[in-house]
């Protein structure tokens, strides 16, 4: 069978192997973990023929630069407005092309964007824990983190020359400033012109942010008193408040439960265009109802689902 | 305004894929019960579009597709299920968990027995007779709360989190008690160590415990805790 090997020349911080998640095991208080931009994994997986949750390596503002020592794989790199440089000659990520022994790819931050997708047409020797290969960073289970130095195998690799060129980046994978969320599901515990004051301010994103958060700055949303509520669970998503009243959006790797008030909750396509602003951008919080969240959701699948096809035929 | 009970819970939307169900706002028995009791219906009766349940002290927690379901939509099949739902505890499993008191296993244990006014075999030998249950799992993978500490060894937590605790720790705070999986800062009371693994080899049962399980912890000494610290790696 055939196979590629690379070696990671250097690595940034926070460059992992995720994949669609890993679902089911929040009861175990394990969370799904998985890209912090979903569709764009979909995206560049698709983009090759694979299966739109397979693993790939997402990387960071802190950029990737790997040398193919052996073999011959097709790769494909989506999300956020990375800069791709193969052996000298500069890109734009969103592009499909082939890697082979001797040739050297840097993925570096571009002009926007926070995550990117690096998939290939093969399969990336990660250890998998409960049915995915995303990494925890938390716990250090499942997948891998990439450091710098390190070799990264490829099994089963094609190459798909017919599928290079580039991939349609289309404004939805853009990244968002405004956040459809449903308020609760303790929205209960501030006052109405707390609420008034979430759904009408720019907050804007800290350097406090990793894979389990991203803290807010903007105006106060301290809680009516420092109710202790029992531990409860929490999603990807929750805008949850501390006591000192500072809001936090949680991540892919969040906590699985907690006893702080969530005063909204942002639908989850959002928190994909969400995952790939960066500090101290701006963000609106546009307060729906839950009816209208589930039609925003189901309008937004089918929209994604049909670019998914178009682009899976695509080049085939 | 009346707040949500055992019989009368509280569904409450969570964005546009889960659906929060409350059947009190505090931690007792009762309220763990129905919990438990939704958990068991859900899993022995599916439900269209259900595709996870997290269950907590007082609620839980319902993720959907939604493409298949809505919020509302579920809460009929929810409350629906929930009225033919029976308080059939199941098969309620029996872990056990070694624990070792001694020296370094246990920094806190000077402190847990002057604030407590126990000699420290009299804060093991408590601690021992709990009835500990699993109520949910939370902060990391494989970390368990376990309520059904003795009134007479409940301690607020201590006023700054300590860094760096080991897995394997045994920590007491309030009613509480939990094993460490992973390497935490944490403000509760280390009293003991345990070498029993919690996340397990077997893909089939990754974890020791359901919630709902019974806990019953036993008496190693130091030397036991270390050949067994050798066996499990």
């Amino acid at each position: 069978m055939a196979e590629a090997c690379f070696r990671a020349i250097f690595a940034g911080p926070q460059v992992t192997v995720q994949d669609g998640g890993r679902r089911g095991m929040m009861r175990f208080g394990v969370p799904a973990s998985g890209a912090m931009d979903r569709k764009a994994l979909a995206i560049a997986n698709v983009a090759l023929g694979n299966p739109a949750t397979a693993p790939c390596i997402e990387v960071s503002r802190g950029g990737l630069t790997l040398d193919c020592l052996s073999g011959r794989v097709t790769v494909a790199v989506a999300g956020g407005g990375f800069i791709l440089d193969i052996d000298g000659t500069r890109g734009g990520s969103w592009a499909v092309f082939t890697m082979a022994e001797g040739r050297q790819l840097t993925i570096r931050p571009g002009p926007w964007g926070s995550w990117t997708y690096l998939a290939f047409a093969g399969q990336i020797d990660a250890p998998a824990w409960l049915g995915s290969r995303s990494t925890h960073a938390q716990s250090g289970l499942g997948g891998r983190r990439i450091v710098t130095g390190q070799d990264i195998r490829i099994g089963n690799t094609a190459t798909r020359d017919d599928r290079a060129g580039n991939i349609p980046c289309p404004v939805w994978a853009r990244p968002g400033q405004q956040l459809h969320a449903v308020p609760g599901p303790q929205d209960r515990f501030f006052a109405p012109q707390t609420m008034q004051v979430l759904a009408t301010s720019v907050y804007h994103l800290t350097d406090a942010c990793d894979r389990m958060g991203v803290r807010l700055k903007g105006p106060d949303l301290t809680p009516l008193a420092a109710l202790g509520i029992p531990s409860q669970a929490i999603v990807r998503g929750s805008v949850q408040v501390a006591g000192d009243g500072v809001p936090t959006v949680l991540m892919s790797d969040h906590q699985t439960t907690g006893g702080y008030p969530k005063i909204a909750t942002v639908l989850a396509d959002d928190i994909d265009r969400f995952a790939q602003l960066r500090p101290h951008d701006a963000i609106r919080f546009r307060m729906v109802s839950a009816d209208d969240a589930v039609r925003i959701a189901r309008q937004r699948l089918l929209a994604f689902g049909r670019y998914l096809e178009t682009l899976a035929k695509r080049h085939a | 305004m009346t707040g949500p009970t055992p019989e009368h819970p509280t569904f409450r939307p969570v964005a546009d894929h889960a659906l929060l169900v409350e059947f009190g706002d505090i931690i007792a028995d009762e309220i763990h019960a129905a919990v438990l009791r939704l958990d068991r219906a859900l899993t022995d009766t599916p439900v269209r579009g259900v595709l996870e349940a997290v269950p907590a002290y007082a609620s839980l927690l319902v993720e959907f597709d939604p493409v298949l379901t809505d919020h509302a939509q579920l809460s009929d099949a929810l409350t629906l299920l929930l009225a033919t739902a029976t308080d059939a505890p199941g098969t309620q499993a029996l872990r056990e968990v070694d624990l070792c008191y001694e020296g370094d296993c246990a920094p806190d244990m000077d402190q847990v027995a002057r604030q407590t006014g126990l000699s420290a075999d009299a804060v093991i030998a408590a601690h021992l007779a709990g009835d500990y249950r699993v109520c949910m799992y939370g902060f990391a993978p494989g970390c368990a709360y376990l309520a059904g500490v003795l009134a007479e060894l409940r301690l607020d937590r201590k006023v700054a989190p300590v860094r760096g605790v080991a897995a394997g720790a045994v920590l007491i705070a309030g009613p509480q008690c939990l094993v460490s999986t992973v390497t935490m800062p944490t403000g509760w009371w280390r009293i003991g160590a345990s070498p029993t693994p919690i996340l397990l080899p077997d893909p089939a049962r990754p974890f020791l415990f359901d919630v709902g399980d019974r806990v019953r912890f036993r008496r190693i000494g130091l030397d036991a805790l270390n050949a067994a610290r050798v066996d499990h790696g």
